[in-house]
C-alpha cells in the first residue's frame, strides 16, 4: 500500500529566512500521524506547504501524485483539506453559509450528497446547529473551533490536516475533539495532526515527528515517542527515566534513537 | 424656484443618482473581491453607450472588434498557462472559455446588427458584448497580478485606464452619441411631471440591485464572492479560486457598468473618453460607503446626482467643481468617524 502522502526533503522559507529544513515525512492511509513540537519549530509552515499555501522546495506526493503543480484549490479537490492556526472563517457569514461553502467544490460540481455530509457535521456537532443563523464572527471560541473542523468535513476529506485543534479550548471540549479525530480515522479520513497538547497528541495517533527549531528530531510510533524519557520531559511535562544526569544530549537523528540517550530536566 | 422647478432636479438628480449607484455598486464589488480599484470602470459605461449607438445607427459597433482581440490575447495567455504548467490536456477547454464564447458573442453581434433590429435586442445585444469586456480585462490585466499590492493595482488600473480610452478611440471614433429615450410618456402625479423614461432608469436600476442582493444571499457563487471578500486565505481553503472569484467579480462589474451604459444614453451625450468623469461620480459614492458597504455606496451615489441636478440649475458651469469638492468634507468625516481595525481572526 502506498502513503497517502509523502513529504521528502522538504525546505520551506520567508524570504531568505529557512523556518522548514530538510523535513521528510509520510501518512499512510487510514492513519493518524502527529506532529508535535514547541512554538516557532515550524509547524504550521509545514502544513501551510502541504497545503500548497507556501512555496517550497522538496517533493510532496499526495495520493501518488506529485503536487507542485497543482493549486490550493485543486488539492481541495482531491480530498486534501487543511483546518488552519487561524482557522479563517468567513467572521460576517452565518453557519449555515460558512457550511456550505466548505463543499463548494462539491455542490458546484452537482454532488446532491453535501446535504447529507452537512447533517452528519450537525449531529456530530450539535451547537453548531443550534447556531446556524448565527454569524460565525460572533461564535465562541470553541464554537468557532467546531465550525472550522465542520466546515472542512464538508468539504469530505481524504486526508485532513489539522493545525491545533485544541487550541484554547476547554479540558472537556478538548476530549470531545479528540475523539472526532478517532471517529474520524474509523471513518476512513487519515490525520495529520499538530498539536501543542502532545499528551494527548500522542495518545490518539499511531506515529509522531517531533519538529524543532525547523528540522525533525524524532520520530516513531507514537507509544514509543511518548515512553522516549526525553520527549517525555520536553512535552509531556513529566519524568519517565530515572535521572542520569550527563547522558545524551539533546534529541537524537531520526531512525537513530537510543532508547536511554536522555538528560532528564527537572520538571515540576 | 417653484415647486416644479424643485420636483424636476429631484427627479433628474435621482435618475443620475441611480445610474451612479449601480456604477458604485460595481467599483465597491470589484474593489472588495479583488482589492483592485477599478479606474477603467468608466470605459465599460462608455462602451455601452457607444455599442447601443451604433446598433442604433444599424451598422456593427467597434465594440465587436475590440471582443474579439481581447479574446485571442486571453486565448494566447491561457495555452501559455496551461504549457507552463504542464497540463496541455486542458488547453482545448480553456481556449472555448476565453476565446470560443466572445468570438460567437462577436460574431452573434455582427450579424444580427442591422437596420431592423428592435432596440430591446440591441440593447441585450449591447450587455452580451460589453459584459465579457469584463471578464477578458480581468484576465489579461489583473489576473497575473493577483498577488500584488493594492497600490501597484491601482497603478495598473491607471495604465488601463489609458490604454482602454485609447482603443475606444479607435474602435469608435470621436463623435459623441446620445441613444433615444426608452419612452416619451410623461404623466402627472399630483400636480408634478413624472417621465417614463425616469421611471425606466430608477426601475431598472432597482430591480438590478435586488437581483444583486438575491445573488450575494441565496446562491453558491454569490457566497464565494463575499467569502473571497472577507477572508482570502479562508476562501482558498475551501476551494473557491481566486481567479474564478475575479473573472465572475469583472463580469459582473461589465455588466453594471454596460447597464449604466445603456441608462446613460439618453440623458447625456457620450463621448469615447466621456466614461471617465461619469464613473468618478459613482466612485464618489462609493468612497462615502468607505468602498466596502453596498448600500451606503448606493445612497452616497443618490446623493452626488442629486447635488449635481441642483448644482447645474444654480451654477451650471461649476457643476463638476461641485460634485467633486464635495468629496472632501467626506473624506475628512470619514477619516475622523473610521477606525481602523487589527485584522480580526
Ligand atoms: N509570514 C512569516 N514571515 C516570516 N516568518 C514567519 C512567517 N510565518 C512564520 N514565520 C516564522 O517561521 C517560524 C515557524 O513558524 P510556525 O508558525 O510554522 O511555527 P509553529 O511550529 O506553528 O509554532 P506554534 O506552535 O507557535 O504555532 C517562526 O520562527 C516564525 O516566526
Ligand atoms: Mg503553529
Amino acid at each position: 500500500m502506498t502513503d497517502l502522502l509523502e513529504v521528502r526533503n522538504l525546505h520551506v522559507a520567508y524570504g531568505k529566512v529557512e523556518a522548514v529544513h530538510e523535513v521528510s515525512l509520510r501518512v499512510g492511509s487510514g492513519r493518524i500521524v502527529t506532529v508535535i513540537g514547541p512554538n516557532g519549530a515550524g509547524k504550521t509552515t509545514l502544513l501551510g506547504a502541504i497545503m500548497g499555501l507556501l512555496p517550497a522546495r522538496g517533493e510532496i506526493r499526495y495520493a501518488g501524485h506529485a503536487t507542485a503543480a497543482t493549486s490550493v484549490e485543486q488539492r481541495v479537490g482531491r480530498g486534501l483539506i487543511l483546518v488552519p492556526e487561524r482557522r479563517e472563517l468567513f467572521a460576517a457569514m452565518s453557519v449555515a453559509d460558512n457550511l456550505e461553502l466548505g463543499a463548494f467544490q462539491r455542490v458546484r460540481s452537482g454532488d446532491r450528497s453535501w446535504r447529507a455530509t452537512l447533517d452528519e457535521v450537525y449531529a456530530r456537532f450539535p451547537r453548531l446547529r443550534e447556531r446556524r443563523a448565527q454569524l460565525a464572527g460572533t461564535l465562541s471560541g470553541g464554537e468557532r473551533q467546531m465550525l472550522a473542523m465542520g466546515r472542512a468535513l464538508m468539504g469530505k476529506p481524504r486526508l485532513l490536516l489539522l493545525d491545533e485543534p485544541s487550541l484554547g479550548l476547554a479540558p472537556l471540549i478538548v476530549r470531545e475533539i479528540f475523539s472526532i479525530i478517532e471517529s474520524l480515522r474509523a471513518s476512513g479520513v487519515s490525520i495529520l495532526l499538530v498539536e501543542q497538547n502532545a499528551r494527548a497528541a500522542l495518545q490518539v495517533s499511531d506515529y509522531g515527528y517531533v519538529l524543532e527549531t525547523g528540522e525533525l528530531a524524532v520520530e516513531g510510533p507514537s507509544a514509543e515517542l511518548a515512553a522516549n524519557p526525553r520527549v517525555a520531559a520536553t512535552y509531556l511535562g513529566h519524568a519517565t527515566a530515572p535521572l542520569s544526569p550527563g547522558a545524551g544530549q539533546g534529541l537524537s537523528v531520526p531512525g537513530r534513537t537510543p532508547a536511554g540517550a536522555t538528560r532528564v530536566r527537572s520538571t515540576r | 424656484m417653484d415647486l416644479s422647478i424643485l420636483a424636476l432636479l429631484t427627479q433628474d438628480g435621482i435618475t443620475n443618482g441611480a445610474v451612479y449607484a449601480l456604477l458604485a455598486l460595481a467599483l465597491v464589488l470589484v474593489f472588495a473581491v479583488t482589492r483592485v480599484i477599478w479606474v477603467p470602470a468608466g470605459e465599460f459605461v462608455a462602451f455601452g453607450t457607444l455599442t447601443l449607438a451604433g446598433f442604433q445607427l444599424g451598422r456593427p459597433p467597434g465594440t465587436i472588434s475590440l471582443l474579439v482581440g481581447m479574446a485571442l490575447v486571453a486565448g494566447a495567455m491561457e495555452v501559455v498557462a496551461c504549457v507552463r504548467r504542464g497540463e496541455p490536456a486542458r488547453i482545448p477547454r480553456q481556449l472555448a472559455f476565453w476565446t470560443g464564447i466572445p468570438v460567437v458573442l462577436a460574431a452573434a453581434g455582427a450579424w444580427l446588427a442591422g437596420p431592423e433590429l428592435p432596440f430591446w435586442a440591441q440593447i441585450l445585444l449591447t450587455l452580451a458584448l460589453v459584459t465579457p469586456l469584463g471578464t477578458l480585462l480581468y484576465r489579461i490585466a489583473y489576473q497575473p497580478l493577483a498577488e500584488a499590492s493594492v497600490l501597484v493595482l491601482l497603478i495598473v488600473s491607471v495604465a488601463v485606464h489609458f490604454a482602454l480610452t485609447g482603443l475606444g478611440l479607435y474602435f469608435f471614433g470621436a463623435e459623441g452619441s446620445r441613444t433615444p429615450p426608452f419612452s416619451s410618456l410623461t404623466f402627472t402625479v399630483g400636480g408634478v411631471n413624472v417621465s417614463m423614461q425616469s421611471l425606466l432608469v430608477v426601475g431598472t436600476s432597482i430591480a438590478l440591485i435586488g437581483a444583486l442582493y438575491l445573488f450575494f444571499g441565496r446562491t453558491l457563487y454569490g457566497k464565494a464572492l463575499r467569502a473571497t471578500a472577507l477572508n482570502r486565505v479562508g476562501a482558498r481553503l475551501v476551494g473557491v479560486s481566486p481567479n474564478l472569484a475575479g473573472a465572475l467579480t469583472f463580469t459582473l462589474g461589465g455588466l453594471l457598468c454596460a447597464f449604466s451604459g445603456v441608462l446613460i444614453g439618453p440623458i447625456s451625450t457620450v463621448y469615447y473618453d466621456s466614461g471617465f468623469l461619469v464613473s468618478l461620480k459613482g466612485f464618489v459614492g462609493a468612497i462615502i460607503g468607505g468602498l466596502v458597504s453596498y448600500p451606503l455606496a448606493a445612497a452616497g451615489a443618490l446623493l452626488v446626482g442629486l447635488i449635481e441636478a441642483f448644482a447645474s440649475f444654480w451654477a451650471s458651469g461649476f457643476k463638476e467643481v461641485i460634485v467633486f469638492t464635495l468629496i472632501i468634507p467626506v473624506l475628512l468625516w470619514r477619516s475622523l468617524t473610521t477606525h481602523h481595525h487589527e485584522e480580526d481572526e
